[in-house]
């Protein structure tokens, strides 16, 4: 499937052609009009070059000249499966193999009555109302070329319900993994988690490859969160060097609530992340880590949005870099602070290390201040390690490269024990030991 | 023991040291004394291999090997130890965790297996009993929130720990109350043994009075002037440094 000079968008576009002419009734449903718009939107959007603001410093002009195989094909067995998941994390589990649902892979712990877990298509059918009121509605697909694609091929992924007022003790855990054994594969997943009030749930987001062949992944996550409801999320992308993956996640955050979460790109190709929460609340709060180690060619990218609408709630935001080789590191960070957010508390910092002289970061904090009572900071540091710190460790008779990994890990540490699910911590911590060794 | 020969040492194209000679035995306790910027802390820095100094002449020999061609962490692994004047503090990496590490690279580098976890917890409390350190600081970052005291206390426990055959104290008793400097003092002292040397690099007489010099050395520009007693330091401490600086001076005159 892997070609050269192969035009990624005439090939969706004739893909989305193709699948429509193929399907009985679903053509006339509005869902698949909601498609056909976004697909209408994305071939008038094009996908973006560095001309465009948001993606000056991440060029996808690899990307868009690949051919991927979106139909699903894989060979994973369970054993494969165990070969690379991370361990000991149990709970709700559910695994997307380039694309598709796995339901003989996957778990489901949880009572129905406590949360529900279906397949979006599934979904489609059984919550019709659901979708009609959540869907689509919060993502960009407007402005944003992927999220436009996304929508218009939405029906792999997961959608997820927690009523009101309950609190989910198993984790929801969804593996995206990438079998690029044999050809060069892509995936759209769209997923929609509906938080209730007061409810309380956790999410981890996994994107694992196998397989050396380029892989595409465009990602779409969109999420509710109710009055008082407590939402942790994860994200964990230990991706192969050839995958191009972009991903948008969008929160949507109501009174009293809380939002915790931290995104961990421990490596892949090319990675663009959105994670973007529109605190639509009064006293919430919303909290993003995020902790980023390319090395080699790899590049990146974490876009932000903490967009306050209402007055008197708190965003609070730490992103940590370790970047070697040529590697090239992305962070933008926008802070919204609309009108009527009186009283709102919004802090922002990006903390990197440049261990190699190729390597480049590129941060942009990015405040938008519109109401007057407030309290804002941010701050971006890039710097070497320090030497001082180095000598120290050597004077006791720590090796350089063993000083150098012991002060690594510190730094990432500090991103790493924010994370509330010990098996991840562990997973984390024991890559990041091995790519320091 | 140590043995420095006609040091000439520079940062930044600047010469600090200008000629330094002096030899250490074993057993021996050597103070550097000298007023601000004679290069006493340049001394300390170049013997524990801190890398923005420049040898530019001159050897130093520790034990039959050359000191000079030793990375500082080999430099550790061979018995040197240096208590920093400012203590970094390093968050994320916890005392204990730091001095496994340290005691078991340096094992490594002597041929020596790793010490399991129940044997070097054993040790680590025992030192910790003998310099007074208390145990709660081990569980925390290294140095990170320490009082001025607790860091200086810190460096003497790490000391205890990795056991040099010379230690090379740098300014312990600046910024330490009469209180902290006593026990810092207490904790050198318990560890001084007819195997091993120290160097106390000194601006004040102070110190001294807890632990008491074989010999006293002024450094003044780069070079050690002049070289006494345990008496020449309360000289100093009484009269200052100008008679040294009039004395070098007048001979250059």
């Amino acid at each position: 499937m892997t070609t050269e000079n192969i035009d990624l968008k005439e090939t969706l576009v004739a893909d989305f052609k193709r699948r429509e002419q193929a399907m009985n009734g679903e053509a006339k449903t509005p869902f698949h009009q909601t498609r056909r718009q976004a697909l209408a939107r994305f071939e008038e959007l094009g996908f973006p070059t560095p001309k465009h603001e948001e993606w000056k410093y991440s060029n996808v002009r690899n990307l868009v000249k690949t051919g991927y195989g979106f139909e699903g094909k894989h060979s994973v067995s369970a054993a494969t499966i165990e070969e690379i998941k991370i361990p000991n994390l149990s709970g709700n589990v559910l695994y997307f193999v380039n694309g598709k649902y796995e339901a003989e892979l996957s778990t489901i712990v949880s009572p129905a009555s406590e949360i529900s877990i279906m397949p979006l298509r599934e979904a489609l059918e059984k919550q019709p109302e659901a979708i009609n009121q959540y869907f689509g509605k919060i993502a960009d697909g407007e402005n944003n070329a992927f999220t436009a694609l996304n929508t218009a091929f939405a029906g792999d992924g997961l959608f997820v319900r927690v009523p009101d007022g309950k609190v989910v003790e198993a984790p929801v855990v969804l593996y995206f993994i990438s079998d690029a054994r044999t050809e060069s594969v892509g995936a759209q997943p769209r997923n929609l988690f509906v938080v209730g009030k007061n409810a309380q749930v956790q999410f981890t987001e996994a994107f694992l490859t196998l397989g050396e062949s380029a892989a595409f992944t465009n990602a779409v996550t969109e999420m509710y969160v109710g009055r008082d409801a407590h939402v942790q999320y994860y994200k964990v992308q230990n991706d192969s060097d050839n995958v191009h993956h972009v991903g948008t996640t969008q929160v949507q955050m109501q009174d009293n609530s809380h939002f915790y979460s931290a995104t961990a790109s421990l490596n892949g190709g090319f990675i663009r992340n959105n994670l973007n929460i529109v605190i639509d609340g009064e006293h919430c709060d919303a909290h993003m880590f995020g902790l980023y180690f390319p090395d080699a060619r790899q590049h990146i990218d974490n876009h932000t949005v903490a967009d306050h609408r209402k007055p008197n709630s708190e965003s609070n935001e730490l992103y940590k870099g370790v970047l070697r080789g040529q590697s090239t590191g992305v962070f933008n960070g926008k802070i919204f602070v609309q009108q009527d957010a009186q009283k709102t508390n919004a802090f922002q910092s990006c903390k990197n290390v440049v261990l190699s002289p190729d390597a480049t970061m590129n941060t942009k904090p990015q405040l938008e201040i519109w109401a007057d009572d407030v309290k804002c900071s941010h701050g971006t540091t890039t710097g070497q390690l320090d030497d001082e710190a180095l000598f120290y460790l050597r004077s006791r008779g720590i090796s350089k490269p063993e000083a150098l990994s012991l002060l690594m890990f510190a730094f990432c540490e500090d991103v790493i024990t924010q994370i509330k699910i010990e098996p991840i911590r562990t997973y984390l911590e024991g890559i990041i030991a091995e790519k320091l060794a | 023991m140590l043995k420095i020969n006609n040091l000439h040492a520079s940062i930044e194209g600047k010469e600090i040291l200008r000629g330094i000679n002096l030899e250490v035995k074993p057993g021996e306790v050597h103070a550097i004394m000298g007023p601000n910027g004679s290069g006493k802390s340049t001394l300390a820095s170049v013997l524990a291999g801190r890398e923005e100094y420049e040898v530019t002449s001159g050897s130093v020999d520790f034990e039959g090997k050359n000191l000079l061609e030793l990375a500082p962490e080999a430099r550790a692994a061979e018995g040197i130890f240096l208590a920093f004047q400012y203590p970094v503090e390093i968050p994320g990496v916890t005392t204990i965790n730091f001095l496994k590490t340290a005691v078991n690279e340096m094992r490594k580098y002597r041929g020596e297996g790793p010490l399991d976890a129940a044997q070097f917890l054993r040790m680590v409390r025992e030192k910790a009993k003998l310099v007074k350190m208390n145990d709660s600081l081990l569980k925390r970052a290294l140095n990170e929130g320490f009082s001025g005291g607790e860091k200086k206390r810190n460096e003497i426990f790490q000391m205890a720990v990795l056991e040099p055959k010379l230690a090379i104290l740098d300014e312990t008793d600046s910024g330490l109350d009469i209180d902290a400097l006593r026990i810092v003092a207490e904790g050198v002292n318990t560890l001084r043994s007819p195997e091993k040397a120290t160097i106390i690099v000194t601006h004040y007489q102070r110190l001294l009075d807890y632990i008491v010099p074989d010999y006293v050395h002024v450094l003044y520009k780069g070079r050690i002037v002049k070289s006494g007693n345990k008496e020449l330091a309360l000289e100093l401490e009484e009269k200052g440094y100008d008679w040294i600086k009039e004395e070098v001076e007048g001979a250059i005159a």
